[in-house]
């Protein structure tokens, strides 16, 4: 193991002699550094080091050293070897005097590495107004790229209609798999415990009017029209955008899609198109699993909360509904799905670099894609209240 | 008594039904430069892997200056992993950090006591004996050329100044020009500071500037000899390798013919 004692000092007529002994490598860097902090070096005017007994000596070590003898040098003591130097400290000092020659005089005599790191350029210090304006601009970029990205789909989708195959099937039949039939189970699970928690506080609350059959009209309009569509829309936005953005983000960075480029496949029409497509099929059907399961999981709730036989459930569900109940909520799922695709994809293609961008941009596409289908719902609220549906 | 730096016997890999390494010995001495060589898919990075413990073999021995890695874990496998520095093919810098931080990753791990301002010098000394610009340290691995990561990945496998030294495919993607000043400068460390350097390479240039001794992985294991006796070696792989077209023009040069 590391000897602890790794230094002997003595003290001499001139001033104090040091025997250097065990090894000095940088993970014994404690022992030494402790060590030689506390040499009393005042009044010494000559400091003669002995290292002909080391057993090691690192880089780590040597610089070590010549920062004590800087030290002492600046104190006024004279610094000699007995024998020669080590090999070690010269290449320390060869590798650091470039930069020491180029020191600024006195009161800093010597121009240290940091010294040198701190010249290095910072980040000019951002100021508000600048950050405001750098905000409006970056906001300004991103949303008409996102507009041309919505462009380039859509020319790519128009210019492969003629031809079904360029539409790649296969592709779509993977994505419609991967986004829509795996994700199933959990739509199914949280539209059950929706409409669950809707119909167990409504029913609390119209109980004391005597209004309980109404929970049934609540439940199915509410998970119709409104819960059943978004709630499933903002679980794809976060399976399938981020997983959209993460899948195309790190072919980005592998160089796949300058790969599929430079064969001559437009990475649009193989990466992008297929997955909006797969969701835009998938959404829907989605949407309808998650209305079924809501409706089912109100049934449940109304046998064994409020004793209502089945029979009369499925009547008063009859009477709750108009014929566009249901359409109202199926219709907005291609258009989230559109706005889910579009923001995992554009932010999976804005990726270069690094792997942070990645993980970045990865965020942002889900953050992005649930504003967005929360947004739309809206915009659709106020217009099927404006045409009365 | 010495060990050799590097010591592995027997040593078994297999993967399901796919034999990678069956009984394979490899020594390592002190100071010198040993080339691991072999045809894609004879499994160097698995041989890698498994001297660094990333990975335990099915059977045989592998001793770090004298330590049996297959046989440690927890902080007896930690401490000996700070004795060797390792520079991966494609540089393994971690992207969210600079290539400063990158450096002092490993001191901030094992060199705790270290200041920050010492950490800081200690990391700049590293990343100037690799023959970076200063102004490299506040770079991002992303705005680094290909040569400068190579450079960057070997001051950081220097950060603790280990004896042993894993490089694999030091040169791989870089211009022979870049190639040959990477050689330089692996043997000007070498030499200066002492370092075994086991080392992954195709790179014929590369060997023949750098080797004192070569081990050529055929029939999962490993034929080891000093660079001027390999060449000679019968076995049919190794005599292609040496003296395919490639490799002919070099064997001329480095023997004055």
């Amino acid at each position: 193991m590391i000897p602890v004692m790794v230094l002997e000092v003595r003290t001499t007529e001139q001033g104090i002699a040091l025997d250097l002994t065990g090894e000095w490598r940088a993970l014994a860097y404690r022992q030494f550094d402790s060590a030689l902090a506390a040499v009393n070096l005042a009044g010494a005017r000559h400091v003669e080091i002995a290292t002909a007994r080391l057993a090691a000596l690192d880089l780590t070590g040597a610089w070590r050293l010549r920062e004590f003898v800087l030290q002492a040098q600046k104190m006024g003591a004279q610094v000699t070897f007995t024998g020669t130097p080590p090999d070690q400290m010269r290449l320390v000092d060869e590798t650091l005097r470039p930069i020491e020659a180029g020191a600024v005089p006195a009161p800093h005599p010597v121009k240290t590495l940091r010294m040198e790191l701190e010249e290095l350029p910072v980040e000019a210090e951002v100021v508000t107004l600048t950050f405001i304006g750098r905000r409006a601009v970056t906001l300004w970029r991103d949303m008409s790229g996102a507009l041309a990205f919505l462009g380039r789909v859509s020319v790519t989708a128009f210019g492969a209609l003629p031809r079904p195959r360029r539409l790649r099937p296969i592709s779509i039949a993977r994505h419609v798999y991967d986004t829509g039939i795996t994700a199933i189970p959990i739509v199914a699970l949280i539209a059950f415990l929706i409409s669950v928690i809707v119909a167990y506080m409504s029913a609390q609350q119209l109980r004391s009017f005597g209004a309980e059959i109404f929970v049934v009209d609540l439940v199915t309009i509410g998970v119709l029209r409104e819960l059943g569509v978004l709630l499933t829309s903002i679980i794809v936005a976060g399976r399938s955008g981020s997983s959209f953005a993460a899948e195309i983000g790190s072919m980005k960075l592998n160089e796949e899609v300058d790969a599929l480029q430079a064969t001559g496949v437009d990475p649009f029409e193989a990466l992008v198109l297929p997955r909006v497509l797969g969701l835009v099929i998938a959404l829907p059907l989605l949407t309808i699993v998650a209305d079924l399961v809501g409706l089912i999981g109100g049934a449940v709730l109304c046998a064994s909360l409020l004793h209502m036989p089945l029979d009369q459930y499925v009547t008063r569900v009859s009477l709750a509904i108009s014929p566009t109940t249901f359409w109202v909520g199926v219709i907005k799922a291609p258009v989230f799905a559109v706005l889910i695709g579009m923001a995992g994809t554009h932010r999976g293609m804005q990726v270069s670099g690094s792997s942070r961008e990645l993980g970045r941009l990865t965020t942002v596409a889900v953050v992005q894609a649930i504003f967005l289908v929360i947004l739309a719902d809206a915009f659709f609220a106020v217009l099927f209240l404006e045409i009365g549906v | 008594m010495i060990y050799p730096v590097l010591e592995v016997r027997g040593l078994v890999n297999r993967f399901g039904a796919q034999v990678v390494h069956d009984g394979l010995d490899m020594d390592v001495r002190e100071d010198e430069v040993f080339g691991i060589v072999g045809g894609s898919g004879t499994g160097k990075s698995v041989l890698l892997r498994s001297v660094l413990g990333l990975q335990r073999p099915q059977a045989g021995t592998i001793r770090l200056e004298g330590h049996d890695i297959t046989q440690l874990s927890g902080d007896a496998l930690r401490a000996v992993k700070a004795r060797y520095g390792v520079t991966f093919q494609q540089g393994a810098l971690y992207s969210a950090l600079t290539v400063l931080q990158n450096v002092q990753l490993p001191m901030v791990e094992y060199m705790e006591e270290l200041s920050a301002s010492a950490r800081d010098e200690l990391a700049m000394l590293k990343i100037r004996l690799v023959g970076l610009p200063a102004d490299a340290a506040r770079k991002y691995p992303a705005e680094l050329s290909g040569g400068m990561i190579k450079r960057a990945a070997l001051a950081r496998a220097l950060a603790l100044d280990p004896r042993l030294l894993f490089l694999d495919e030091p040169t791989s993607g870089l211009d022979p020009i870049s190639a040959a000043e990477f050689d330089e400068l692996m043997l000007y460390l070498q030499r200066q500071l002492r370092l075994t350097v086991v080392m992954i390479t195709h790179d014929l240039d590369s060997i023949f500037r750098t080797c004192n001794r070569v081990g050529v992985i055929v029939d999962h294991r490993m034929e080891t000899d000093t660079l001027d006796r390999i060449v000679d070696h019968p076995n049919p792989w190794i005599q292609a390798y040496f003296h395919g077209e490639r490799a002919n023009i070099r064997l001329k040069v480095a023997h004055g013919t």
